[in-house]
């Protein structure tokens, strides 16, 4: 189910300005791997490669080699389209379609890869919901739009409509940065049962929500307003919390600067 | 576990086999080929069925040919993009027409003699005479609507944004909405009924541009609201907390700081009531003579002359019409343009 | 802005009573100056409402002396000889004009306008779509004589092909039945109108389709959505009642459209199935063909059908209206 992200001299622009530059990095199968760094340092740039939906920015465009498992994502031929399909996202904001049910919220994904019968539906929609620890709190009002949860609820809805399509790998962008604390822990639990399944990315600026979530982390640094960002370290998470090998980092998660 | 029939549906690759760059290209040259082939061979005349059947051609066969190559979504993909050019190509082509022919038609008796000279001595079927009687009424009566409507409706915006609260105020809001809807023969046959028909007055400019006010106060109001709207309430309340009286702190801040916006607002508005026919066919007659005082007697408008020169149905009348829709429309883009342009160099820097 | 001389030059503010300051609404206005100003701009409120009651009243008034001599059905008849004695005259024609040339008119631009606006902003590159939207925005402007002068010199005959393709193919429906004539019939009115509310309809639908929020469109490109399918998932729900909100804006436009009307159409007084052969009126082309030779009675028939108009854009236009209306309602919940 899960594969491996191979990143190798990966840069990111905006027009003519360089967002990220030369990012090197593996991200191993069934495991939660956490950006962390300044504002600005370019970890949700960074992100948003890993499923091209950097390019949808306009004037954005990327360079270098994203494999997963072996398969360039910039390779000739590749659709992004099946590359986003493979790859879900969740955002920093809950998102979910307001115009659509709950129900229809979660099965938007699969609707739209081909016809499937009522009954698989139900099934998908209801396991995606169980496994987003959402399925208690809405089986009795599914055909409600999904706009009339919490923001915690909306975000567990956002997660298990990207998991309902069974992607490979699941990236988060800041998914706890608009909920409350409650709902924040509800859903770095949750963190840590999908990655049993999936091979997890997430963006965070809590620096204790990376220590406690993931299990390695990538520091990412700028060395000066408007020059590209890059990454200084990855390690397991341990390590960088106790005793990382650049001074930059320490520095960091020591609260001198960021 | 449901996921196994699941599986199989998934891509089993990110590769999928796509058409090269260049297909949607190919595609439409290869309908256009084809419609002149078939318009061609069917003896079809009229060039609007030529590309109907090319627009025709390229959309199915852009669906045929990507539904067999990639499959049924990036078809449908594939022909929604289709669909959307050629609903642009579809809408420019009469756009264009509208401008070109104008143009082209227009330049042939279009020239100084046309723009100073009235109609007065020459018969529909002469060549010669000019516009000049009614550009005189068309600029007296959309002047004098606009005198009529710009105070009324910019007192009104002020009364919306600055007082307005409660039933009155909202009455207000929902009818200039109303208003903005009323087609302007129905104007026209308002101030028919009231103003010739029961007060008897008699065709004048001044009855047109009654009407014509009618149909420039919501467009007035409705844009001044929006640009008093942007100023923002900091600076009523600094004004305020000095001490001005509310409504010097109106004329002498809310006001100048809006100008720029009212003033691109109300050009809009000129530029929209300059090109109303009907309203000025029911209320000014029109007249081939020039006619320089709009309280009394009928008077010629723009508008109204192109009418009359369509209707005369002579070649030389139809060339004077042409030339007048271009000086018309070479007006009201003249009034647009720059009105985008004050908009855009008095955009209020502070709003926001 | 000199706030402060303003400030010394103004008349010695009476003693602050409590209340001045924050007491701002309407009943405030204490100094000479506000009631002065307040009682203008309220006066000219009330002079717009004055305004449209007038319009009604005065339509009315003179559209029951013309129907009370009225010898036919002014409903249901089909005929309009307002000089005969006793006059007998109705609207079923001009209604079924109207109507019908509206609809052809709506049919043909909706989509296509819907179509233009996604390619402004979701198609068209960057470097297109902005000055695209610009010069549909200056047509919007285009004053309709012109559109009915192009319409009939220009448009009228390319019609011809059209027509003899579509007498061809399927006049066998009664619709598209085609005798020969001059194509100044309710088919080329409808294309005409449509061609000149397709600026309006594109501009509001393309402001609306701009504001679709950018996160559900994110939203739907992560779950693996092609262009196409974020336009329908996360685009168009969004637009939905903007542009069915444009659409009755351009409807209002074409039903009292009269210019463009009275150029294209050679009109009878009677209703035929076909759309191509000419025949038929609107309300608004028939009061501006049939003025001129009119009686001050033949004016008031006129009067008459031109209230019938204005009801049916008040209607069409109040919807409009509500629409917009409950649309903000939603947006504000959602933001």
């Amino acid at each position: 189910m899960a594969k491996r992200i191979d990143v190798s001299g990966l840069t990111a622009y905006y027009g003519a300005h360089r967002a990220i530059e030369d990012i090197s990095m593996t991200v191993e199968p069934r495991s939660v791997t956490a950006f962390i760094g300044p504002s600005g340092c370019g970890k949700s740039t960074f992100l948003r490669t890993l499923n091209r939906m950097h390019e949808v920015t306009p004037g954005g465009r990327v360079e270098g080699k994203v494999l997963l498992d072996d398969e360039d994502l910039y390779g000739t031929g590749v659709d992004p389209v099946a590359v986003r399909r493979t790859i879900g996202m969740v955002f920093q904001r809950p998102n979910p379609f307001p115009t659509m049910s709950i129900f229809d919220n979660v099965a938007a994904g699969l609707r739209l890869n081909g016809s499937y019968k009522k009954s698989e539906l139900n099934d998908v929609v209801e396991k995606s919901l169980k496994g987003a620890n959402l399925w208690n709190e809405v089986k009795d009002r599914l055909n409600k739009p999904g706009s009339g949860l919490s923001g915690g609820q909306q975000q567990r809805l956002c997660i298990a409509r990207a998991i309902a399509v069974e992607p490979q790998v699941l990236l988060m962008d800041e998914p706890c940065s608009a909920l409350d604390p409650i709902s924040t822990l509800a859903i770095e639990d949750l963190i840590g049962e999908l990655k049993e399944r999936f091979t997890i990315v997430i963006v965070t600026h809590n620096m204790q929500q990376a220590a406690r979530v993931s299990d390695r982390t990538a520091f990412f640094n700028l060395s000066a307003v408007g020059q590209p960002g890059r990454l200084i370290e990855i390690d397991d998470t341990e390590r960088i919390f106790s005793n990382p090998s650049v001074q930059a980092t320490e520095d960091y998660i020591s609260g001198r600067f960021g | 576990m449901s996921t196994a029939p699941l599986t199989d549906k998934r891509p089993s690759t990110l590769r999928g086999a796509s058409l090269p760059k260049w297909s949607p290209w190919a595609i439409a040259a290869g309908s256009v080929a084809l419609a002149v082939g078939i318009g061609l061979a069917a003896a079809l005349d009229s060039k609007v069925q030529w590309g109907l059947i090319a627009a025709l051609l390229f959309v199915f066969g852009t669906y045929g040919i990507a539904a067999r190559v990639e499959g049924r979504r990036q078809a449908k993909d594939r022909v929604a993009t289709s669909l959307v050019w050629v609903c642009f190509i579809v809408a420019v082509v009469p756009l264009a027409s509208l401008i070109w022919e104008t143009v082209k038609r227009g330049v042939k008796a279009f020239d100084l003699y046309f723009l100073s000279h009235s109609m007065g001595v020459v018969a529909d079927n002469e060549p010669g005479g000019g516009i000049y009687h009614a550009l005189l009424g068309t600029l007296e009566q959309v002047g004098i609507a606009t005198l009529i409507s710009v105070p009324i409706g910019v007192l009104t915006a002020i009364y919306l944004v600055e007082y307005g609260r409660g039933k009155l105020a909202r009455a207000v809001t929902f009818f200039v909405d109303v208003m903005t809807g009323v087609p302007s023969i129905v104007a026209g046959l308002f101030i028919l009924s009231f103003w010739i028909l029961i007060l008897d007055m008699g065709y004048s400019g001044f009855a047109g541009a009654l009407a014509l006010s009618i149909l420039m106060m919501p467009v007035v109001v409705r844009s001044t609201e929006e640009m008093l709207k942007l100023v923002p309430n900091e600076l009523r309340e600094a004004s305020l907390a000095l001490g001005v009286p509310k409504w010097r702190t109106i004329i002498k801040v809310v006001l100048p700081t809006s100008i720029g916006g009212i003033t691109t607002g109300v050009m809009l508005a000129v530029a929209r009531i300059t090109g109303e026919t009907a309203p000025v066919l029911l209320l000014v007659w029109g007249t081939n003579f020039i006619n320089n005082n709009p309280f009394s007697g009928p008077q010629a408008s723009l508008p109204l002359y192109i009418y009359r020169q369509y209707s005369a149905g002579t070649e030389v009348a139809y060339d004077r019409a042409w030339a007048a829709a271009l000086a018309l429309i070479a007006f009201v883009m003249i009034l647009n343009l720059a009105a985008r342009g004050i908009a855009r160099w008095k955009a209020p820097k502070t709003g926001r | 802005m000199d706030i402060s001389t303003q400030n010394t030059e103004a008349p010695p503010p009476t003693p602050p009573r409590s209340t001045a300051v924050h007491k701002r609404t309407a009943r405030g206005a204490t100094r000479p100056g506000d009631r002065i100003f307040l009682g203008l701009s309220r006066g000219s409120g009330i002079l717009l409402l004055v305004i449209m009651a007038a319009i009604a009243v005065f339509l009315t008034y003179r559209a029951a002396l013309a129907i009370s001599k009225d010898d036919a059905n002014f409903l249901t008849a089909f005929e309009w000889n307002t000089n005969l004695e006793p006059p007998t005259f109705g609207i079923a024609v001009l209604a079924f004009g109207t109507v019908v040339s509206a609809i052809i008119a709506m049919a043909l631009a909706v989509p296509v306008a819907v179509g233009i606006a996604l390619f402004i902003t979701h198609y068209a590159p960057r470097r297109l779509g902005g000055p695209i939207a610009y010069v549909i925005d200056l047509l919007a402007a285009v004053p309709s004589i012109v559109y009915g002068l192009w319409g009939a010199i220009v448009l009228v005959p390319h019609m011809t092909g059209l027509f003899g393709w579509l007498d061809h193919y399927f006049g066998w429906t009664g619709i598209f039945e085609w005798q020969g004539g001059a194509p100044r019939s309710m088919l080329t009115v409808g294309i005409l109108l449509a061609i000149m509310i397709l600026p309006i309809i594109t501009n509001v639908s393309r402001e609306v389709f701009r504001q679709a929020p950018q996160m559900h469109q994110e939203a739907a490109l992560a779950l693996g959505a092609t262009r196409w399918e974020v336009i329908r998932m996360s685009v168009l729900p969004f637009g939905r009642s903007g542009v069915i909100s444009a659409s009755m804006l351009g409807l209002g436009r074409a039903l009292g459209e009269t210019m463009a009307v009275a150029t294209v159409l050679s009109p009878t007084f009677d209703i035929s199935a076909s759309l191509l052969d000419p025949g038929g009126g609107t309300f608004a082309q028939n009061i501006a063909s049939k003025f001129n030779e009119a009686t001050t009675f033949g004016q008031d028939a006129l009067i008459a059908s031109g209230l019938v108009l204005f009801v049916i854009t008040l209607l069409v236009n109040g919807a409009a209206r509500m629409i917009i209306n409950r649309r903000k309602e939603y947006s504000g919940a959602n933001a």
